[in-house]
């Protein structure tokens, strides 16, 4: 008995340091076989679309034998990682707001002229929504429904979250567009925070918490929104009268191997633009949608209503001011934090 | 074992109440939820879709998943490896040598197992990071990244697993003297001699405690990881980084499937540390 | 010898001779310095730039961070939390310990196999384990998700071997004849249990839960699926941290970390002066 327990210890344990040594090897390359591989860097939601824009990529001339390697995060957090390994082995990215791009600029790491381009750098786009359980049972009509007391809100967080800040600026924008002076901006704008039960990392966190039978009401994209119906899940969304434009900057490193610029190319082609519509994202560029359906839309048919009134970040003085007046960094205070923190106090 | 002791021990109704106490209360704590792991681990994703060990193969033989679990077992190997080099090094220099500072280190030696992984993965960015790291930038103009590469993963594996040998070895070492060793030694045995013939045979079994239980910490690890991490498919994703990112990304069977196989792992880990201690105790 | 898996059988330090024996040859010199640059580099290095990175900002800024009423919130829930499920383990990994060890039973040896699963399972399984049972699909219909009471049974999951592991080594060694005689003179059970079982076992009781504390407070993969990080509510310390670095504030993530730090040190002092007490007495 003894002896057969020795050898069998030991023969496991020399199985698990073989299997170790013979992958040793093979550990780094094993992904990529022969063809060129575009390494993206992502903020949360963009995956699926991704996915699907990169499957038409490899029916093109350009795309054959590319193979993709995502990773998918919260905005901020995906943009300082890029900027902490100088953009070692980058070859796209893709952000939720235009900041967390400027500072790859900023740290040489994407030309100037990024936004050069027809859709000034911005590759996708969608609108800022709000899910509900499945047929709605609270009745939810619009933004000022948020601050009712039998709502719970499930909302990214704005401190890693570039989906949180679009959510926001839509409540403020919508206030503001009511007539709302700055104050009584504020005030609802307490309202609808004090009536958070989650704030995730990321939108794909919050939509994770939503699922998990978090709260009663999501903020989020309508993308995500989307993406969420096509996977089965148990919700619908609300496209409110007012709401806000958002738009996702993408951009090549400035020494990314050349295939990850016929990808960008590939992106903002009709083709591109035609998968990330078929998984939910508004076009950026001139498509014609009608004849896509859009499986998971409310209407697939007619898959994008054109709210009334659609807010955008170049209406508010574009991102950097944007950043200035309402979400600090570095644990600074601005407007943002401070109704934040009085909204959650207790 | 013990076992003339637990014939004489009265069996009133404490004794079953208690037994009955602790298999409930194991049963439910880590039983159960394990048993619903393997059920969803094996159910169909979808109504009519194909479930069982057939579907669970298919999910694990994915490039992605396969290339996560290699990364896994290479960052553990050598993390293992090297944890058991300096490991049974620092035992031998601990017990057996005089230096200044020889208290604090043994006490700073235990210090990673209460660190929490998350302040692991953050102090390896601060020091190695190309960014705000104190090491960082220096080590990129050599053309060395620690953060988001494979060494970067082997780091925070490391760290995490460092004290798992010396625990086992350290106690052995004090245990058996120095005895034998210093016979050996007057006659005329060199270091190397002495550690091979005398040293390793006795620490043996305790080294290979030591290796099993870091290797299963290592292929487990997750915070330190995720921090350290680029994560993504083919790029640094490891098996508990997969884990998590197909839960939060609609591929649940994918997870549970992934997630088995370590319990698999850790439960092997166990039964072998568990095979073997009964070895060495008899 | 101890049957201890995973909890560690007493700190891995020399704790039986005032120093080691042999002075250091230019050999094991070397050794020393190879030892001495890897722990640095490793595990000094980083844990020092944290520090560094916390006392960046001034003592005004680590403060500010700490005292801020959502840091504290967390600060203050991660601690009562553990300090809960500490003294849970206290009780019930007694009990579990005394079971194992004093009953018998068929099935026995699988339910000692089972108190180390939860140490040797990968973290971000085990919140996946505990959210098949407990999630949002329970077979039971309960949803811990981002409930208090969801922190706690992770926490109360992953700290089960700590208390178990120390103790049941001591009841091993303790001597049934002590108890008979105790009984024998008319003590009863309860007399018995508390006079002469009880003072032994308090060392390793105190032991296993500053050990399981110290996890309960640096815990994080198997919160990442079961927290909603609800501000006040079920944020912890090391959410907190992923937080501030995810949200480019790594100021504040250094300062709770330090925090974090701190009380793993004291934690291992604590480990340190038990072990001294209970090896002088013995």
């Amino acid at each position: 008995m003894k002896r057969v327990i020795k050898a069998a210890a030991l023969a496991v344990t020399g199985a698990l340091a073989l299997t170790a040594c013979a992958s040793a090897d093979g550990g780094s390359g094993s992904g990529s076989d022969d063809g060129e591989r575009v390494n993206i860097v992502g903020f949360a939601v963009p995956e699926a679309g991704n996915k699907a824009a990169a499957a038409e990529f490899a029916k093109t001339e350009a795309g054959k034998d590319v193979t993709f390697s995502g990773s998918y995060g919260a905005s901020g957090d995906q943009s300082r990682k890029v900027v902490d390994t100088k953009g070692k082995d980058v070859d796209y990215v893709v952000f939720s707001l235009e900041p967390d791009l400027t500072r790859l600029v900023d740290a040489g790491l994407v030309a100037d002229d990024w936004n050069a381009g027809p859709t000034q750098g911005i590759v996708s786009s969608s609108v800022a929504v709000i899910a509900t359980e499945a047929g709605n049972p609270l009745g939810i009509e619009d933004w000022d429904d948020l601050t009712r007391d039998d709502v719970k809100i499930v909302t990214p967080d704005p401190a890693s979250s570039g989906s949180a800040k679009w959510n926001i600026l839509a409540l403020y924008t919508y206030a503001k567009q009511n007539g709302a002076t700055e104050e009584e901006a504020d005030a609802f704008l307490k309202k609808v925070f004090a009536n958070v039960t989650t704030w995730a990392a990321s939108g794909r966190e919050a939509t994770e918490a939503f699922k998990k039978g978090v709260g009663n009401v999501l903020l989020t994209y309508e993308n995500e929104a989307i993406l969420a119906k096509q996977n089965g899940e148990d919700l619908d969304y609300i496209v409110p009268d007012h709401t806000f434009l958002i738009e996702n900057p993408g951009a090549v490193l400035k020494d990314a191997s050349p295939v990850a610029r016929d990808w960008l190319d590939f992106i903002l082609s009709d083709a591109g633009q035609t998968a990330f519509v078929s998984k939910g994202f508004r076009p950026v560029g001139d498509l014609d949608i009608s004849g896509i359906e859009v499986e998971g839309a409310n209407d697939p048919a007619d898959p994008f209503p054109t709210p009334t009134s659609l807010s955008t970040a170049a209406d508010l003085g574009g991102w950097s001011a944007i950043n200035a007046e309402w979400f600090g960094k570095d644990g600074e205070k601005l407007r943002f934090d401070q109704l934040y923190a009085e909204a959650t106090k207790q | 074992m013990a076992d003339t002791r637990q014939i004489r021990a009265r069996k009133g109704p404490v004794t079953y109440l208690l037994r009955a106490f602790v298999i409930a209360y194991l049963a439910v704590l880590v039983i159960w939820p394990l048993f619903e792991v393997a059920q969803q681990t094996f159910a169909p994703a979808d109504v009519g879709d194909e479930g069982g060990v057939g579907a669970f193969w298919e999910r694990l033989s994915d490039p992605s998943v396969t290339y996560a679990f290699n990364l896994t077992v290479t960052v553990a190997f050598w993390a293992v490896l090297i944890n058991t080099l300096f490991g049974v090094g620092i035992s031998l220099l601990l017990v057996r040598y005089q230096f200044p500072g020889r208290r604090i280190l043994s006490v700073l030696v235990d210090l990673p197992m209460s660190v929490s992984p998350v302040v692991v993965g953050l102090a390896l960015v601060l020091a190695y990071s190309t960014g705000k790291g104190w090491f960082g930038e220096a080590l990129a103009s050599v053309g060395f990244y620690v953060i988001g590469t494979t060494p970067g993963l082997i780091m925070a594996t490391a760290f995490v697993s460092l004290p798992l040998v010396i625990r086992e070895i350290v106690p052995v070492l004090e245990e058996i003297g120095a005895d034998a060793e210093m016979a050996a030694h007057s006659l005329g045995a060199n270091g190397w001699q002495t550690f091979r013939r005398i040293t390793l045979p006795s620490i043996k079994w305790a080294v290979v405690y030591g290796v099993v239980l870091s290797m299963a910490r290592s292929l487990g690890e997750f915070g330190a990881v995720k921090i350290v991490s680029p994560g993504a498919e083919f790029r640094g994703e490891t098996a508990t980084l997969l884990i998590q990112n197909r839960y939060t990304n609609y591929e649940e069977p994918t997870a549970y499937a992934a997630a088995f196989v370590l319990v698999l792992a850790s439960v092997l880990a166990l039964v072998v540390v568990s095979l073997i201690r009964k070895e060495d105790h008899s | 010898m101890t049957d201890t898996l995973v909890a560690p059988s007493g700190p891995a330090r020399t704790t039986s001779r005032p120093g080691g024996l042999f002075r250091l040859t230019p050999t094991s010199g070397v050794g020393l310095g190879v030892a001495l640059v890897w722990f640095s580099v490793l595990v000094l290095l980083p844990l020092a730039a944290v520090v560094g990175a916390a006392a960046d900002g001034g003592f005004d800024r680590f403060w500010s961070t700490l005292a801020d009423a959502q840091t504290f919130a967390a600060l203050r829930l991660t601690v009562v939390e553990a300090l809960l499920v500490t003294a849970v383990n206290a009780v019930i990994g007694t009990i579990v310990a005394w079971v194992l060890v004093r009953d018998q039973f068929p099935g026995k040896r699988i339910l000692d196999v089972v108190i180390d699963i939860p140490f040797a399972l990968p973290t971000i399984v085990a919140g996946l384990v505990l959210l098949s049972l407990w999630g949002p699909e329970s077979p039971m219909g309960i949803n811990i998700v981002n409930t208090r009471q969801g922190i706690f049974l992770a926490l109360l999951f992953v700290t089960l071997p700590f208390v178990v592991r120390t103790v049941q080594p001591v009841l091993i060694e303790l001597d049934a004849d002590v108890e008979e005689a105790a009984a024998s003179l008319g003590a009863s059970r309860v007399t018995t249990f508390r006079r002469i079982i009880l003072p032994s076992l308090v060392p390793a009781i105190a032991a296993g839960s500053s050990l399981g504390f110290a996890r309960a407070i640096s815990e994080f993969g198997s919160l990442v699926l079961i927290s909603g990080n609800t501000p006040y509510e079920t944020e912890v310390a090391s959410l907190k941290i992923l937080k501030f670095l995810e949200g480019d504030n790594q100021a504040g993530a250094a300062a709770v970390a330090v925090l974090l730090l701190v009380v793993a040190i004291v934690t291992i002092v604590i480990l340190d002066l038990i072990s001294r007490r209970v090896a002088r007495r013995g």
